[in-house]
């Protein structure tokens, strides 16, 4: 009876998103405001029926509820409780659900931070959002529905895939999602501003915050994800290209060249159409996101389902939404251009380069994802496009773009002397160039000329966007430092950080596949592992085999790794679970293969150096949005509505 | 004329790209039965679920229009399937298993509790004779054409869609030269 209760609260969301979908939309274009006044309340009740959805079906995941075909797919009654709340997402009909829900949220955030916006405007942002809510609950509910039954139920469940049995479950979708959805945010805004024939500063100072706050879901979901990747897939990489990967990456790059837009929009007024075609393409690659995960398209590790009725849905709905609003761009761009003028060097023109090797970074990234479905498609065969593609196809726009970063931070709008800039930056970059020669050879002693630019453009964008925060905090000068600019120099010094950890790491990995028996001591590097043997042990729904290794550095005990080769019972596929020793220099990864009979076991060891850079830089990142969103003047913005309620009750 | 156009650069390109999307729907990156549909069945011999002394060939197959279903107890979707199964071999539709990485006690309870749709099943707890069939999964199923070659391959379970859309048409066709007693009852013409 329960689900049931669930399957009818999805179809009442799907019936007030519709409504929410028309009448708003037609209200602002026939200026009826009886019409456009029932966008918040229909956002609002949506949001009520969407919630009790998603609660039943982790009531019934909580409850092992076997009737449930979805639960009976993916839990087990022996899975230890979290998992059992996480595992809601862990397949493709319960993940639509939860995209419907975090919609459903980032929707209730609109209705109540557009309020002081003009009603006009804020129902048509409200309808666009209907829209894709309405399209998205008729596609869970006609082709994916979570709570269909089983009959007769199972006995037991068929367990959650093993390599989802992880804390890193418990955030990673959920970042993911709210930044991937997210995006819709700007994209209503920018379909509504098109619908308004309105684009204006307002527009782009009231879509910022949506924009910074999706980007930042994004970076911390993306950057879980990689983490995730690392220490759970036991092979000791963290980026591997694929398709899945990359469907969240693109909307990352769209979303930051739409960040970078929106300044300008913001401050200069120009670039406007350029903005709201990001907002479109950020919001379209994360809708194809959900197309090749949730289709035959792409197979990876990631596809949960194979279904091509899903795909043509999906295909369609993409069609529809990103379709429809590129048209309506054909059509109304034209009469937006504005006129406005800016020198070479100036803060523009260097966004406008952020913009374009962004812009082109994304491209390489969504054609090496989609040439193998161009080949098909064009009876070539199956084929599929490797690391080494998407590394120097990404390099090339990106090292560009990160060395500019710093030019462009330090410039000012309109125009701005190169003598000037020249003067501000030659120590740092002097500096910046010296450090990446000299720091290889004294900590590595040996470098590639990769390594060096790369180092040497790390260096350079750590120092360049710390210029600003040092001289206002520490030296007390010019005007006070706001929280959105400290962390847009925040966000930027992360991006440094970033690219250190990631070339040193790469650069630097240190590998070794051995083959080792109790007893064995095994050298890699300065490290010592003695493997003192193996043991069985028992998880509540798994049996492994740990092996125990001492891990010394000149003879001196570190610490104890302990790797596992784990079974699940029930859908009986092996999982490594590496050990990693970590501190902020490196990380020691330690991974036990296959067994190799007569005691021994294949290992493979890695010393990654500096590797921890990549979350921390990430976390930087992260941390500038969080602080750009606080800024003082989106907080003002908020008090407004405040007022009104309490004057509201007042009366 | 350019200043207008320029603005639908973007929807033609999105166009262009979801054309190359729809046609990519149509191919599916799981089709690979190709490899088997066609040619003669791989050859086995496997003891039986229900008698370890008794054997299964498929020499047994040959000369039949037959079906035969990977399956095991440990797989949801076969018991989903199950039922339906049942009532084809009701119908009179010869099902050969392949019971896949399985122990005997669970899968003889698991016919006696459900119902046996099998004339006979193989028994193949190390999926030995899987892999000469390609197997990939279960629940899987082959259509054997009265020649002993390999008609068709569905993965995942069987349902009255999959059985009247994709198969039922390649079964008549088999059956045009006579001796499908099972063909009326099963839906066919």
């Amino acid at each position: 009876m329960i689900p049931e209760i669930g399957q009818f609260a999805l179809v009442l969301a799907l019936c007030l998103a519709l409504v929410q979908a028309t009448f708003p939309l037609l209200g602002a274009a026939l200026g009826r405001t009886e019409w456009m006044a029932l966008a918040r309340p229909a956002a609002a009740g949506q949001f009520v029926f969407v919630a009790i959805a998603f609660g039943i079906l982790e009531y019934a995941f909580l409850t092992d509820d076997f009737s449930v075909e979805f639960v009976a797919q993916h839990s087990n009654s022996a899975l230890p409780a979290f998992y059992k709340f996480t595992a809601a997402w862990g397949g493709h009909e319960g993940s639509m659900l939860f995209w419907i829900t975090v919609l459903a949220i980032w929707t209730m955030a609109v209705t109540v931070g557009s309020r002081s916006q003009p009603e006009e405007f804020a129902s048509r942002v409200l309808g666009v959002l209907g829209i894709v809510s309405a399209g998205i609950i008729a596609f869970s509910l006609l082709t994916s529905n979570p709570f269909l039954r089983l009959a007769p139920a199972a006995l037991d469940g068929n367990d959650l895939n093993p390599l989802l049995q992880d804390p890193g479950m418990i955030f990673h979708p959920p970042m993911l999602y709210l930044g991937y959805v997210g995006v819709a945010v700007p994209f209503s805004f920018a379909i509504a501003a098109l619908l308004t024939g309105r684009l204006d500063k307002d527009w782009a100072k009231w879509t910022r915050p949506w924009t910074v706050a999706a980007w930042l879901c994004l970076t911390i979901g993306i950057t879980l994800g990689s983490w995730w990747a690392y220490y759970e897939l036991g092979w000791g990489g963290w980026w591997f290209w694929d398709p899945v990967e990359n469907s969240s990456f693109m909307p990352w790059l769209m979303t930051t060249a739409l960040l970078h837009s929106l300044a300008v929009t913001e401050r200069r007024g120009i670039f406007k159409s350029w903005t709201v075609l990001l907002a479109i393409a950020a919001f379209s690659l994360s809708l194809l996101g959900t197309f090749l995960t949730r289709s035959p398209v792409m197979v990876s590790v990631h596809a949960f389902a194979a279904d091509p009725t899903r795909g043509l849905f999906i295909l369609s709905l993409l069609g529809l939404i990103s379709g429809g609003g590129l048209l309506l761009y054909a059509f109304r761009a034209r009469a937006l251009e504005a006129e406005g003028g800016f020198k070479l060097v100036s803060r523009e023109a260097f966004l406008l380069a952020n913009n374009i090797l962004l812009v082109i970074a994304a491209v390489a990234v969504l054609f090496g994802t989609l040439y193998p479905l161009f080949i098909d498609a064009l009876g070539g065969g199956k084929i599929s496009v490797g690391p080494p593609y998407f590394n120097a196809m990404f390099l090339v726009p990106v090292l560009p773009l990160c060395a500019l970063l710093g030019l462009g931070m330090h410039s000012a709008w309109r125009t701005m002397s190169a003598d000037a800039l020249l003067r501000r930056l030659k120590w740092p970059a002097v500096a910046a160039v010296a450090a990446g020669v000299i720091l290889p050879f004294v900590f590595f002693r040996t470098a590639s000329v990769l390594a060096i630019v790369s180092i040497t453009i790390g260096i350079w964008v750590c120092v360049s966007s710390m210029l600003d925060p040092a001289r206002k905090l520490i030296l007390r000068t010019g005007a006070p430092l706001t929280r959105g600019h400290f962390g847009m120099c925040l966000a930027h010094f992360g991006v440094g950080v970033f690219i250190l950890g990631a070339t040193v790491a790469s650069a630097y990995n240190l590998e070794v596949d051995v083959s080792a028996k109790p007893g064995d001591t095994v050298k890699a590097g300065n490290y010592e592992f003695v493997f003192r043997g193996m043991k069985r042990v028992q998880g509540p729904n798994f049996v492994a085999d740990e092996g125990e290794f001492e891990l010394r550095r000149d003879g001196k005990l570190l610490t104890v790794l302990t790797p596992q080769k784990r079974v699940y019972r029930v859908q009986q596929n092996p999982m490594t679970e590496a050990a990693i020793n970590t501190n902020p220099a490196r990380d020691v990864f330690l991974a036990l293969g296959d067994p190799l009979g007569d005691n021994a076991w294949s290992l493979r060891i890695q010393v990654k150096p500096m590797i921890s850079f990549l979350w921390i830089g990430s976390g930087i990142m992260a941390l500038g949005g969080v602080l750009a969103i606080t800024d003082r003047r989106y907080r003002q913005l908020r008090q407004k509505p405040a007022v009104r309620v309490e004057a509201v009750g007042a009366a | 004329m350019w200043r207008y156009a320029r603005y639908a650069i973007p929807v033609a390109i999105f166009v262009a790209i979801g054309g190359f999307f729809y046609r990519g729907l149509g191919l599916n990156p799981n089709d690979v039965p190709s490899a088997l549909v066609g040619k003669p069945m791989p050859k086995f011999s496997l003891p039986t679920v229900t008698d370890p002394d008794a054997t299964i060939t498929s020499d047994a197959l040959q000369g039949k229009v037959a079906l035969v279903n990977v399956w095991g107890t440990w797989c949801i979707e076969c018991r989903h399937e199950h039922g339906f199964l049942v009532q084809l071999a009701q119908a009179g539709v010869p099902i050969y298993g392949l019971n896949l990485r399985d122990d005997r006690a669970s899968a003889m309870s698991w016919l006696a509790q459900l119902g046996n749709p099998y004339v006979t099943s193989g028994f193949d707890p190390k999926g030995v004779a899987a892999v000469d069939w390609g197997v990939t999964g279960a629940p899987e199923t082959f259509l054997i054409g009265r020649d002993g070659n390999v008609i068709f391959k569905h993965i995942s379970p069987m349902t009255p869609q999959v059985w009247r859309h994709d198969f039922l048409p390649l079964v008549e066709e088999q059956c045009r030269a006579g001796g499908c007693e099972f063909l009326a009852a099963a839906g066919g013409r």
